[in-house]
């Protein structure tokens, strides 16, 4: 058994408003990062439940990030600071669940932030080919 | 301007701020503060006796950018629209001495009122258009070129006031001391921008404003112009011809951004590396014209907070996009047109003027606006009524029906967020579009198609 994993796969749940456009103008800007990450678009980064993150986890994640906008520049107003305090409890009961808390990230990356966004999936990205493969949940 | 001020469906408000905009588009309450001008706007006639006889006089650092003075009654310009002076509080006699009173005893009209409070109006407004305009660079913040520090070293904003037949100067281009024509005058381009300490962008009006400069300089004084440019951008109808013929006219193009200016005598000396030529010049000349950058303005950002929309990384505001939407914002109902968005001249902000103006008309033409499609809905069979997704929503969207104990979203006030649904323990309340069936079904194709392509590479 490999000690780490070459190819991870990623999943971001990625706000609509900011960081989805943020991960666009990455595109467009012609931004390389690396091919790992899929991304699933939800309206606010508040809309991301915990179970949500678990459950992509059970289903063969090695990697899940939430990106969502900066405190005060989000679309409605206050849906991120939800996200601002539930994804660090979720976090800190990864580890409970059997889950290596440095498999998940939650970050803020603006629209404007494209090239934060390419180097937010490279720094994880290599995070988790650090971590040993995942053991079944 | 004043077309606008006699426009019986405009309201003009000038010397006043927005301070909180609530609502949505259709619907939008703005809280305004009229800042108190001391002048009674429905008797001033704007006759400018007081004006005239104000005993006390400033530093003009506005319109004149520090050039000319002013009284502490004033209008901004001349053709300032309305025409109604306002007190500078911490100017004028009487409010900082207690005395003086002149321009109450002058006013035909007794439109002065000292007395006068800011006043908080609030206004419904159906659509907004943001034309905050720029900054310009500060060019103290570059010390190699000495602004602020060698007196002939100007701007090309104290040039252009210079340049004005009612400016401070009656129209003559003059050395600080006020009297002496210069023999000669470098322009230098880029100043606070295409720099990576500065601005990384380009300013955009720059070189043609100082190409402008320099055919007006030199028809005025008849001095020997040199421009030290990085780039011409001369890209526009008209802007190239006008670049060759000031060739012809012998203005001097050196290739090279200056490196520093130091004073030799009377005269200061540019220091460049000429590009073209490939050799280092030192140019003594009489006057400098710091061709001053554009940026954002300095309270961008919390305009844009008030106004529910986002500013990019260097502060200007953001479009909804770049190419295919370039005066709307993500926000409904919020356009952006001119400098507010990023550099441009003036052909460019009229036409972005009039294509934010043609939205907002289009948005009145049709009187309904389509609503957000994905509202959140009550599994009403679900719903405990535990009241986790009435703290969570932003908007105040979702009530607590208290006699049948379960929570109800009021989908008109509903944006689709979806906090709530991230949010409700018993899984009860959902988000159309967004359901968990739905984002899992994308997760699970996305992690096989993961595996799929991994496998296939594996091969």
């Amino acid at each position: 058994m490999p000690e780490v994993n070459p190819e991870p796969k990623i999943i971001g749940f990625l706000c609509n408003w900011c960081s989805y456009a943020g991960a666009d103008l990455a595109g467009s800007a012609r931004l390389k990062y690396p091919p790992n990450i899929k991304i699933i678009r939800v309206p606010c980064s508040g809309r991301v439940s915990p179970e949500l993150v678990i459950r992509t986890f059970q289903e063969g994640a090695d990697g899940v990030m939430v990106l969502g906008c900066h405190i005060g520049d989000c679309h409605y107003s206050t849906g991120n600071h939800r996200t601002a305090r539930r994804m660090p409890v979720l976090q800190a009961l990864l580890e409970f669940t059997g889950i290596e808390p440095e498999r998940f990230l939650a970050k803020w990356v603006s629209a404007s932030e494209g090239g934060l966004f390419a180097e937010t999936v490279r720094e994880f990205t290599d995070r988790v080919k650090q971590l040993p493969p995942r053991s079944k949940l | 301007m004043m077309d606008v001020g006699r426009h019986p469906n405009i309201t003009l408000l000038t010397y006043s701020e927005v301070e909180e905009v609530t609502g949505y588009v259709g619907n939008f309450n703005i809280r305004i503060r009229k800042k108190a001008r001391s002048v009674n706007m429905d008797l001033c006639t704007g006759c400018g006796t007081c004006e005239e006889k104000c005993p006390r006089r400033v530093i003009d650092t506005g319109f004149n950018v520090g050039l000319g003075k002013r009284k502490a009654i004033y209008r901004p310009f001349p053709q300032a629209v309305p025409a109604v002076p306002v007190i500078d509080r911490d100017a004028c006699l009487f409010f900082t001495k207690g005395r003086c009173k002149l321009c109450e005893k002058v006013c035909p009209t007794h439109a002065i009122d000292y007395s006068q409070q800011d006043e908080i109006i609030e206004v419904q407004v159906g659509n907004i258009i943001l034309a905050t305009g720029y900054d310009p660079f500060d060019a103290r913040r570059i010390s190699a070129y000495g602004y602020g520090k060698y007196p002939n070293v100007f701007t090309s904003l104290e040039v252009e006031r210079m340049l004005a037949g009612s400016g401070p100067t009656d129209g003559h281009v003059v050395l600080r001391d006020g009297k002496t024509e210069p023999q000669t005058v470098g322009i230098i381009h880029c100043v606070g921008s295409r720099d990576e300490n500065y601005n990384h962008y380009c300013s955009k009006v720059c070189c043609m404003y100082s190409l402008k400069l320099a055919h007006l300089v030199h028809g005025h004084t008849g001095a020997r112009i040199y421009e030290f440019y990085i780039d011409m951008r001369t890209a526009g109808k008209g802007y190239e011809e006008f670049y060759k013929r000031l060739q012809r006219e012998g203005v001097a193009f050196i290739n090279g951004r200056p490196s520093e200016i130091l004073p030799d005598g009377d005269k200061l000396v540019i220091h460049v590396q000429d590009k073209s030529l490939g050799k280092g010049m030192h140019v003594p000349v009489d006057m400098v014209i710091l061709s001053v950058g554009l940026e954002p303005r300095h309270d961008s950002r919390e305009v844009a907070q008030i106004f529910n929309i986002s500013c990019d990384a260097d502060g200007w505001f953001k479009e909804k996009h770049p190419k295919l939407d370039p005066v709307a914002t993500l926000t409904d109902g919020v356009f952006i047109a001119g400098c507010a968005q990023g550099p441009r001249d003036i052909p460019e902000s009229v036409a972005q003027g009039a294509a934010a103006a043609a939205r907002v008309l289009s948005f009145i033409r049709q009187g309904e606006v389509e609503v957000e499609s994905a509202t959140a809905v009550v599994d009403e069979l679900m719903c405990v009524g535990c009241t986790q997704c009435i703290q969570a929503c932003p908007y105040g969207a979702i009530e607590y029906l208290s006699d049948r104990r379960i929570a109800h979203v009021m989908e008109a006030l509903c944006k689709g967020c979806g906090t709530c649904t991230g949010a409700c323990p018993s899984k009860a309340i959902t988000l159309r579009h967004f359901t968990d069936r739905q984002l899992i079904a994308e997760m699970v194709g996305a992690m096989n198609g993961m595996r799929q392509t991994m496998a296939a590479a594996g091969e």
